[in-house]
């Protein structure tokens, strides 16, 4: 572990009416596998939000990566921090191909008016080969299953060399088979690179065993963290998905938790 | 068939004017197609046809109040769409019907003879002068020539915004600047095109090509032609039928589209996954 890469303080965020994260402080050590867990709505995305610099605080404090979040920052930050989102409802017609669309991580740390050289497409292809989709590389984008889309979605975040890597319910809408495989592959990214991570879940079944630290956040607070064993009891559940304890139990009982 | 017609200098305008035209709306309508915001240009078209009646009514440059008022729409419309406050059916119907309310009621206040309102409303490429031409002209060259500088930012834009945010570009920003280049065209060609055709000769061109690639270079291209095609072949049909150009046009590019959806590759998706890998990339 070294220095701190994220360091968020007291951070109130607010849509409209509604408050997101109401006085949040996490912090996060380079090279780190966190886990943030808890309910819809309860605020795990607009944490990312406020990582990635795409996010508005109404006050508190976000450094990351040593920058400063403000209004109108966030540009330069977001070139550094990697970001998958849900799968993506993209149009089966859509004319580009999944080669084109890993190069798309890379159109920022370009910058404008340059355009993407030998170095770059190799990039793409390393990264395509990692993620194991070097045989669909010239398949139109909208063709392939969620769970391809996913993979391709996780090489354009590592063509884009981020820093810092962000993944938002990654494996929501996804088959069992390729929710594990996409763990399996987040886990593998992580151990080979040490990339600090943070992977964001509803559902407990996603959470990578390879987490160092698990988050747990409700209602727009963090409520509790430490090592997924020690967290994730039947007490701790049955608090923070409102039910009975007799209830978890027979929940966990039939299904494989982490 | 007798084609000295094509020796007048009207003629060579309009046929200048075709090919500009062409270009211009097709390139923009590739964005209309992939982002799939038809409505925003219908609303834009409609509003431009109203800005410029507007402008007859007042006395100034109708095209200045073209532009005005089709930027407003989209300055409207954009950020409804774009915030998903309202569904993006409900706002262009709103707009759009105001948009059209608005020019009937400018052509109804207007004294006097309405051919200059009519004209606008159908269009009439062969009455294009030298000033027409140099700002269609100048027109088409910026629009190709920001999708050629911008070409990777258009194209992360359109794959998808949030990512493309995500990964440090400014697609609001190049949203916008669509927008403003719709709003440009629109008003470019409206003399030539008229106010209620002018959106067929901006999507149809590119939903052919759509159908036809799955590469986004050659959709523009393919666009492109179309809907430089669509110009001169309306033009040829305007002449020997003798019919409304604007008409033919769009005629044309209709045609032009319904020919590419009925060969469209893309219609058997499933089959074409099935294929080998090796057939498929060749």
């Amino acid at each position: 572990m070294g220095e701190t890469v994220i360091d968020i303080e007291n951070a109130v965020v607010s849509y409209r009416e509604d408050v997101a994260l109401r006085g949040v402080s996490l912090k996060v050590q380079s090279g780190e596998f966190v886990g943030i867990i808890g309910p819809n709505g309860a605020g795990k995305t607009t944490m990312l939000t406020i990582v990635n610099g795409l996010g508005k605080l109404l006050s508190g404090r976000v450094k990351v990566l040593g920058h400063y979040l403000t209004a109108g920052n966030g540009h330069s930050l977001r070139k550094k921090v990697g970001y998958v989102a849900q799968v993506q409802n993209i149009d089966p017609r859509m004319p580009m191909n999944v080669r084109e669309v890993v190069m798309l991580g890379r159109y920022g740390l370009l910058g404008l008016l340059r355009r993407p050289g030998k170095h770059d497409w190799q990039v793409v292809d390393e990264m395509l080969e990692l993620v194991g989709m070097s045989h669909l590389a010239r398949r139109p984008i909208g063709h392939l299953s969620g769970g391809e889309q996913q993979r391709v979605a996780i090489a354009r975040c590592l063509a884009q060399e981020p820093e810092l890597f962000l993944l938002d319910e990654p494996t929501a809408s996804l088959d069992w088979k390729a929710q594990t495989d996409i763990l399996e592959l987040v886990k593998q990214i992580h151990n080979l690179r040490r990339l600090t991570t943070l992977f964001v879940t509803h559902d407990l079944n996603c959470l990578p065993v390879a987490c160092d630290r698990v988050v747990v956040m409700k209602a727009g607070l963090i409520w509790n963290e430490g090592s997924p064993g020690e967290l994730l009891t039947d007490d701790n559940l049955s608090w923070l998905y409102d039910m009975s304890i007799s209830e978890v139990k027979k929940r966990r009982g039939e299904n494989i938790l982490v | 068939m007798d084609l000295s017609i094509f020796e007048y200098q009207f003629m060579q305008n309009a046929i200048l004017s075709a090919f500009l035209g062409g270009i211009a709306c097709a390139t923009i309508g590739v964005f209309v197609v992939l982002m799939h915001m038809p409505f925003i240009g219908v609303c834009m078209a409609h509003a431009a046809f109203a800005g410029a009646l507007f402008g007859l009514w007042l006395g100034f440059n109708p095209l200045v109040g073209a532009f005005i008022f089709s930027l407003l729409s989209a300055a409207i419309v954009g950020p409804l769409a774009d915030r998903g406050e309202l569904s993006p059916e409900t706002s262009v119907g709103v707009i759009f019907s105001l948009m059209l309310g608005i020019a009937f009621l400018f052509m109804g206040l207007m004294p006097g003879t309405k051919s200059g309102a009519l004209e606008l409303l159908w269009g009439s490429i062969l009455t294009n002068t030298r000033g027409d031409i140099i700002f269609l002209g100048i027109v088409a060259i910026v629009v190709v020539g920001l999708v050629f500088i911008f070409y990777k930012e258009i194209q992360a834009t359109i794959f998808h915004r949030d990512m493309a945010m995500s990964v440090g570009i400014p697609a609001t920003l190049i949203l916008y600047g669509i927008l403003f280049l719709t709003g440009a065209t629109i008003t470019a060609s409206l003399r030539s095109i008229g106010g209620l055709l002018i959106f067929s000769l901006i999507l149809n061109p590119a939903a052919a090509a759509y159908q036809l690639t799955y590469s986004m270079k050659r959709m523009f291209l393919l666009s492109a032609s179309f809907g430089v095609f669509s110009g001169w072949m309306g033009l040829l049909m305007s002449y020997l039928f003798d019919i409304p150009s604007g008409a033919t046009i769009v005629v044309t590019s209709s045609v032009i589209f319904m020919i590419a959806a009925i060969f469209s590759p893309k219609r058997k998706v499933k089959g074409w996954q099935a294929k080998p890998l090796a057939e498929v990339e060749s």
